[in-house]
């Protein structure tokens, strides 16, 4: 779950205005599309949700964590319940699928057993059974962001938030990527997608949250992107 | 799930977390074996450029002891002191007048033997031992002391005169003093050029790691997760680096010290044996390796776990 009241968020001592008195609600189980041009205060929502900068005024919760003053040693526990997917996957390139996946769960303590049990099941559910040994380069750009997806799915997070996900992909993969994003949301996930890609946004019947200036310019379950990039 | 759990702010990392991330350190000594190389390599030169430094110095303290050893006081004793009690006291109160190494009584007709076994027999001739003096030969335990400790001993009763050679003395005092300042400002300024060499090294080959370090961050590791493999890999580099300089340092010495042996045969010139420095200096050697390894270590990656 995230809460936004009135955030703003200015970088630079006082130069660039990012995001400016943002109110947003996304609930459990969710499926949103955080939409809107380059520059429009997305990226900066995300890095709010994901602990990396904290807002300059107003108030950020994300799973019952308030993100506005919290404490630098415990954004561990709230990055544990997200699982986050970036555009270039940032896997780690020296470990195979396999370890990149299993990592996650030894960052938070699973046992061996618990990781031989859940890694084999999610490299499954994001069809990459058989490529475990595999390195990330002898990857496809597709398969390099569903090993990212099955990391952020390792620790059965609550939520998880993707940053232009499909952003190195072909149409195709795009599409049977956001595919992929559904499957996992119809199990319970509440999924963030951020995202510029029209087409995409508009072949799945989804919530909008659009973005432009730093301001929400429009939010609606019509699941349609009719924000026009200049 | 979650097995670190936190009680009172205090975090309990499992067994198997630790196992991992220690099997982690190791693996990434070989994983990155270019940097674990280079890391090694600059530990070993800085080690073995401060050893010698070292080694020099201790070397060259011992040689100046020795030579302060031959620096011997000679208290002649009054021709009108005969008997054996006098003899006791004299000594007993040059014995306990303190900076006294020892005091060896010798008599006029040992002094005499002494002096025709140094020069001509013919050049004695007519001479009877009266002409030589009973004698104290005494041993200072510290020659920058010997003015103040002769006008004690001009001042024992039964003592005429005290040889004492002053200015042999006062050079000993000063270069032994020029030695300890120069090497001691020596051996520091090496310790803190090899810090910097040696943090710098270590700084390179975390640089590569860091968007590791920022992904580790990102999934929800905590910095003590992130340390740990870091430590051990610093511990292992600094004894692996601490470790061959020390062997090498050994060599070194031996090689260098048996040439200077062999040139200087029958000189005045002793070296100190390495064995008897051994310990000390493995133990410095690996000590330091470990710290600058796991000190480098843990300061280099700081500022990537700011995420």
């Amino acid at each position: 779950m995230v809460l936004m009241e009135n955030v703003t968020k200015v970088y630079e001592s006082g130069k660039i205005l990012a995001l400016d008195g943002v109110d947003l609600e996304i609930n459990e189980g969710e499926f949103v599309f955080l939409v809107g041009p380059s520059g429009s205060g997305k990226t900066t929502i995300m890095k709010l949700i994901t602990g990396e900068i904290a807002p300059t005024s107003g108030k950020v919760i994300v799973n019952n964590f308030d993100m506005s003053n919290i404490r630098r040693s415990k954004l561990p526990r709230v990055r544990r319940t997200l699982g986050v997917v970036f555009q270039d996957y940032r896997l780690i390139e020296n470990m195979n699928v396999y370890d990149n996946v299993a990592f996650v769960m030894r960052v938070v303590g699973a046992s061996p057993r618990e990781i031989r049990r859940r890694v084999p099941y999610v490299l499954e559910l994001v069809g990459l059974e058989g490529r475990e040994k595999r390195i990330p380069h002898e990857l496809s750009g597709g398969e390099q962001q569903r090993v990212a997806i099955a990391r952020a799915l390792a620790n059965n997070p609550s939520m998880i938030v993707a940053d232009e996900p499909t952003g190195n992909l072909d149409p195709v993969r795009s599409l049977e990527l956001m595919l992929l994003f559904e499957k996992i949301n119809e199990m319970g996930t509440t999924i963030m997608v951020v995202t510029h890609e029209k087409e995409l946004v508009n072949a799945f019947s989804k919530r909008v949250i659009t973005i432009d200036g730093g301001h929400v310019i429009s939010d609606g379950n019509d699941g349609y992107y009719s924000y026009e990039i200049e | 799930m979650l097995s670190v759990t936190e009680m009172t702010g205090i975090t309990v990392m499992r067994l198997s977390s630790c196992g991992y991330l220690i099997r982690e350190g190791f693996r990434s000594i070989t994983k990155h074996g270019f940097m674990s190389f280079a890391s090694i390599t600059i530990i070993m030169a800085c080690l073995i450029i401060m050893g010698t430094m070292s080694l020099l110095s201790v070397n060259i303290d011992v040689l100046i002891k020795d030579l302060e050893d031959q620096n011997e006081v000679v208290c002649f004793v009054d021709d009108a002191v005969t008997s054996d009690d006098q003899i006791r006291v004299i000594q007993n109160s040059l014995e306990t007048l303190g900076n006294i190494s020892s005091v060896d009584f010798v008599t006029r007709t040992d002094a005499m033997d002494t002096f025709m076994s140094k020069y001509d027999e013919s050049l004695m001739e007519g001479i009877d031992e009266t002409v030589f003096r009973h004698r104290f030969v005494v041993h200072l335990e510290d020659i920058a002391l010997m003015s103040e400790t002769k006008g004690a001993m001009e001042a024992i009763p039964g003592i005429a005169k005290v040889n004492a050679h002053l200015e042999y003395a006062k050079t000993f005092v000063t270069i032994r003093n020029i030695v300890s300042v120069v090497s001691l400002v020596l051996i520091v300024i090496l310790v803190f050029v090899s810090i910097f060499i040696m943090s710098n090294t270590i700084k390179l080959a975390t640089f590569s790691r860091r968007e590791e370090i920022a992904i580790m961050k990102m999934v929800g590791a905590n910095n003590s997760f992130i340390k740990l493999p870091f430590i051990v890999e610093g511990l292992v580099l600094g004894i692996i680096g601490g470790g061959l300089a020390f062997f090498a340092e050994w060599g070194i010495y031996e090689l260098l010290t048996g040439k200077l042996v062999s040139t200087l045969t029958g000189s005045f010139i002793s070296v100190v044996p390495f064995r008897t420095l051994a310990l000390p200096m493995l133990i410095i050697f690996v000590g330091t390796g470990i710290l600058v390894g796991v000190v480098g270590g843990t300061n280099a990656i700081r500022n990537y776990l700011k995420v």
